[in-house]
């Protein structure tokens, strides 16, 4: 079942420049799908526009269709405030780049959790309390009563990024849009929030749409890859195909970078162990 | 890391409100009880510091003593009705040039920046030539010029919180607009908004001290300690307590409220408070 359709995205910006130019893809329910570009290439401004979310003076046109069981079809270009409102959370839910702004620095944890659990779920009180707990379980956190209290700059940069995956999953959405999600963190971070937000999903059986620069990463996470350079689409496919018979020259050069770096790595290490 | 709620002390906020608060007991008493009527002029004139008149009398003979506890209420009034409406009037302001579309927010900052140019006494004299002289219309214009102040800077404020990631997180996940502005908004940007109106409640006074000064304030038998000020002036040589009695009240009311402002910052902001 097709839970997002984008056609012909346009995304324009007040001085006139094409920001996204014609995207296109769908994404099924459960699907994963990864948007591989270098920064400017146009990948965080298309999840803002699935969400209607855009900054104010960008012009969006084209079609960004949502099929999803609760509210059923909705148009998201051209769409009320108030209608996105109510699929926003429900439908899409966000995790962003860098945990320390994503979460509100005079908060603590347990009320920035409990916020979207109270307004989705109604809950209250003990139940409301105890819904927060199950929330930083769910994500790994050790400890969670005492992380609930505390507010975010008291916490690891990997913890406030476990916390922002337990505010976006609290609504329990039909799709996780994840911006950067372990760009801002160290290698080991990184590779623990990745397996933790790709089994997150699998049990859920969410669609992701997962947003990174760097190919290593994606090919790790997603099923499908849209490679976007300056706005348009250039390349889309499977990971396997993609990443081993890459056909457009830019994605050639991001596959070969890669490996380079990898037996670049890989001699350093060599040239290490006796 | 905190584990437990602690209560954050902060020594600056403790020696504000000494201060401050030692101003305010002179105030609340004023109502209750005061030494001699305030237009009681039955003493002799410019007595020194003494019995029966514990600070000496003014040149129509009336109790400095009296005198400046009413100032005190009156300070403390100008101070609080000043903020009132200069702190309300200013965060509706820069509230919606923060939110507002560009040409809105560019018609907003213009027109503060022509209030903000404008000198309170002029706006004093205005609204004191529309009303009268006052100590309602010392606090109004007060207040306006305030408002201007405090609009331009919760703009900024507004303007910063609105592009960090927790505000757009928040929309995804389906937050109201209201319920941003009430959760995230406001809190993000009152430790810096709540130690400028401390700081212009300090400004406030002293601005209604100025305009009393000028005979613009609240007029006789309503004493304030700036026009206590301007009677004593002509006569600072031979009865100096007359000066220095309110003087150094205005001092102690200003550098309380400072003080206070610093030591807000350090309890509203849990970033700042230290972890031991």
């Amino acid at each position: 079942m097709t839970l997002l359709a984008v056609a012909g995205l346009h995304v324009r910006s007040p001085e006139g420049r094409d920001l996204v130019s014609d995207v296109s893809f769908t994404l099924d329910a459960g699907e994963r799908l990864g948007l591989i570009g270098e920064s400017g290439s146009g990948k965080s401004m298309t999840a803002l526009a699935i969400m209607g979310l855009t900054p104010p003076g960008m012009t969006v046109s084209g079609s960004v269709v949502f099929d999803a069981p609760g509210p059923g079809r909705t148009e998201v270009v051209g769409a009320a405030e108030r209608r996105l409102t109510s699929l926003r959370g429900r439908v899409t839910s966000v995790v962003f780049q860098e945990p320390l702004t994503a979460l509100d620095p005079l908060m603590r944890v347990g009320r920035q959790v409990a916020e979207p659990l109270r307004r989705r779920r109604g809950l209250r009180g003990r139940a409301l309390d105890a819904a927060v707990t199950a929330a930083l379980e769910e994500v790994r956190l050790a400890d969670p009563e005492r992380i609930a209290r505390a507010y975010p700059h008291e916490i690891s940069g990997g913890q406030r990024q476990r916390v922002a995956i337990a505010m976006a999953l609290a609504c329990d959405p039909a799709l996780l849009i994840a911006d950067e999600p372990t760009t801002a963190l160290d290698v080991t971070v990184q590779a623990d929030v990745l397996t933790l937000l790709d089994g997150l999903v699998k049990e859920r059986g969410m669609a992701l749409l997962f947003i990174s620069h760097d190919l290593a990463v994606v090919s790790r996470i997603a099923e499908r890859v849209i490679v976007l350079k300056n706005g348009t689409a250039v390349e889309s496919g499977s990971v396997d195909e993609v990443v081993n018979a890459p056909r457009h020259p830019y994605t050639r050069d991001l596959v070969g970078s890669a490996r380079r770096l990898d037996s670049v790595l890989d001699s350093l290490l060599d040239g290490r162990t006796p | 890391m905190t584990t437990r709620r602690r209560v954050p002390r902060s020594a600056t906020l403790i020696a504000g409100c000494v201060l401050a608060g030692l101003v305010l007991a002179v105030a609340v008493l004023s109502f209750f009880w005061l030494p001699y009527a305030p237009d009681d002029t039955s003493g002799d004139r410019l007595m020194p510091p003494g019995l029966p008149h514990l600070l000496g009398t003014d040149k129509l003979g009336r109790d400095l003593l009296t005198q400046l506890m009413i100032g005190a209420r009156v300070a403390l009034e100008a101070g609080a009705g000043s903020v009132l409406i200069g702190g309300l009037l200013g965060l509706a302001g820069g509230l919606a040039a923060g939110f507002a579309t560009r040409w809105l927010d560019d018609t907003i900052s213009a027109l503060l920046d022509i209030l903000i140019a404008f000198p309170t006494v002029l706006l004093a004299m205005l609204v004191t030539a529309a009303r009268e002289a006052s100590l309602g219309s010392a606090v109004i214009a007060i207040g306006l010029a305030m408002s201007a102040i405090v609009a331009r800077l919760t703009r900024v404020l507004v303007k910063r919180v609105l592009g960090q990631d927790f505000i757009t997180a928040s929309r995804t996940s389906g937050t109201s607009w209201p319920r941003i502005i009430l959760e995230h908004v406001l809190p993000n940007i009152w430790p810096t908004l709540s130690v400028n109106l401390a700081l212009q409640f300090g400004l406030a006074v002293l601005a209604e001290a100025s305009l009393s000064y000028l005979g613009l304030g609240a007029p006789p038998p309503n004493a304030s300690w700036g026009r206590m000020l301007q009677e004593a002036q002509a006569s600072v040589f031979i009865a100096p307590a007359g000066v220095i009695a309110p003087g150094v009240l205005l001092v102690v009311l200003v550098v309380g409220v400072n003080l206070i402002a610093d030591g807000v910052r350090d309890v509203a902001d849990p970033t700042r408070r230290r972890t031991r």
